[in-house]
């Protein structure tokens, strides 16, 4: 044991990284500052608010809590492993038309929830889209837009605005 | 955070001598709760384990006829989301669902749910050396304390944060613990135990031991199970005061009745003595309304927390109407959130 750096391999966005850390670094101050993977925010910092939710294995989670070295054996996937480039992934492009986010801090967040839970669920139903929400803090208060792009995003809203000319 | 050794022993011999070899070493799982202490600064152990990476400490959910065993890092995702455990053990599956949020539910294990610390902002707070962290006085008792404790049982007004936990102890769960002496089990009952002075902290779980397995006794068939939760919003938020309660009713009358309070003390708050006089009865509204404040016969609340009493005696009323009530009655008293995805 050794309290200098440890080396550890991250695999984020499919591709593999060497790093070497302090233990006490957390995952969400790693993508951020050892990556340059600045999607990911540290708002909180204590895992009540949502804006840092990466998925791991596919899972939504806290970035803030998870300690990097801990993680080496998982696939994270942050908002920048979405999409290609030029070509928005389904569920950006849904928040687009949707309007959904006003300053647009918590929106990476509210993606990979959104993200996490269409690819387990394809189809959700409205109570299943504000359960994966409810992790997920919007302090502009977006929720109705948000709720809407995730609707969209599922193929449940055909994402046209109120004049009914497509907005997408 | 302060800075730390860390460690990712082999297996759990490994982990449990490394625990009883030095006082400042802590085991991290899910880290959900311990990492936030740490960044807090009201844990700051020199040493972390981390445990989450064992191969011999299980994550896996096994029923028989006797009942559950669920290994110390199963996720509350994966006890939200296991259709046999909801089929089972109801309780315990929406205790599961109703915790924190699905990113934490993704995250915190089985084991570090039992061990969480309470929630209290003087305790969490490093500008309070309150009696739980080695202090002399509990400032909750005169400050804030609309979220604490009703029953006093010590210096500590700190509630108990767990929903599992209360779940648990309504469905008689016992805690399989592993030290670097071998192993025990616990009743539930046994495994927490309030703060005092000596042990200022809620289980009795030593320094150099871990939880390895929770084992759930299968209830007698027509057993019925709920958990009920009062929240200040409808996700993300610590019980207020919550009621596991688990029922078997023999023709119309009750043969089994376990109800557990939690958000009301330092540990999950059993009812025992209030409820005896229901058995061998029928279940009737005079007799529930009757119990249940019964159940708060002994609470001293404090300046700020008096709305506890006549929210957890509704909570009673509910759980044991819809347990007594047809099936379809009972989920249908339950609250949207406290139910698993459909």
């Amino acid at each position: 044991m050794d309290s200098g750096l440890l080396r550890v391999q991250l695999s984020v966005n499919g591709q593999r990284h060497a790093l070497a850390l302090e233990p006490r670094r957390v995952l969400l101050d790693v993508l951020r500052d050892d990556l340059g993977l600045t999607g990911a925010k540290k708002v909180c910092d204590m895992g009540n608010c949502g804006a840092c939710t990466v998925l791991v294995d596919g899972r939504p989670m806290y970035s803030c809590l998870m300690l990097a070295l801990d993680w080496r054996e998982a696939a994270i996937t942050t908002i920048e492993g979405l999409g290609e480039p030029g070509q928005l992934d389904p569920v950006q492009q849904a928040f687009i038309t949707a309007d959904a986010y006003q300053c647009g801090f918590c929106t990476p967040g509210q993606i990979m929830s959104v993200k996490g839970l269409l690819d387990t669920t394809p189809e959700p139903t409205d109570a299943q889209i504000m359960r994966a929400l409810s992790g997920n803090l919007c302090r502009c208060g977006a929720y109705g837009n948000i709720m809407r792009a995730a609707r969209i995003a599922a193929g449940r809203d055909p994402g046209t605005d109120e004049t009914g000319s497509d907005t997408a | 955070m302060k800075p730390f050794d860390y460690a990712a022993p082999v297996n759990l011999d490994h982990s449990l001598r490394a625990l009883a070899r030095g006082r400042g070493t802590r085991a991290l799982a899910g880290g959900t709760d311990l990492l936030a202490l740490m960044k807090a600064r009201v844990a700051s152990p020199d040493v972390l384990l981390n445990v989450k990476q064992l191969r011999d400490l299980s994550r896996d959910i096994a029923l028989d006829e006797r009942g559950a065993s669920l290994g110390a890092l199963v996720t509350l995702a994966d006890i939200e989301l296991d259709p046999a455990i909801a089929q089972a053990f109801p309780a315990l599956a929406q205790a599961a669902a109703s915790a924190a949020t699905p990113q934490l539910r993704n995250m915190a294990t089985l084991g570090g749910t039992l061990l969480q610390r309470p929630r209290c902002w003087y305790f969490r707070s490093e500008r309070f050396e309150c009696w739980l962290k080695g202090g002399t006085e509990c400032h909750a008792r005169h400050g804030e304390n609309q979220f604490h404790a009703v029953f006093d049982t010590g210096c500590c007004r700190a509630v108990h944060p767990s929903d599992v936990a209360c779940a648990l102890s309504a469905l008689k769960a016992e805690i399989e613990l592993r030290g670097s002496h071998g192993p025990r089990r616990l009743a539930i009952g046994e495994f927490f135990d309030p703060p005092r002075e000596g042990r200022r902290v809620e289980t009795v779980l030593r320094d150099d031991e871990l939880v390895v397995a929770v084992h759930v006794p299968r209830p007698a068939p027509g057993s019925r199970s709920i958990y009920l939760k009062a929240m200040d919003r409808a996700a993300w938020a610590f019980a207020l005061v919550s009621v596991a309660a688990c029922l078997r009713m023999d023709e119309d009358r009750v043969a089994e009745l376990e109800l557990v309070l939690g958000g009301v003390a330092t540990v999950p708050w059993p009812v025992g003595e209030a409820l005896r006089h229901l058995v061998g009865k029928p279940l009737a509204a005079r007799a529930i309304a009757e119990a249940a404040r019964g159940a708060l016969a002994g609470a001293e609340p404090l300046r700020m927390n008096a709305y506890k009493l006549p929210l957890a005696q509704a909570l009673i009323r509910r759980a044991l109407h819809s347990l007594a009530g047809s099936a379809s009655e009972a989920v249908s008293l339950a609250p949207e959130l406290h139910r698993g995805p459909p």
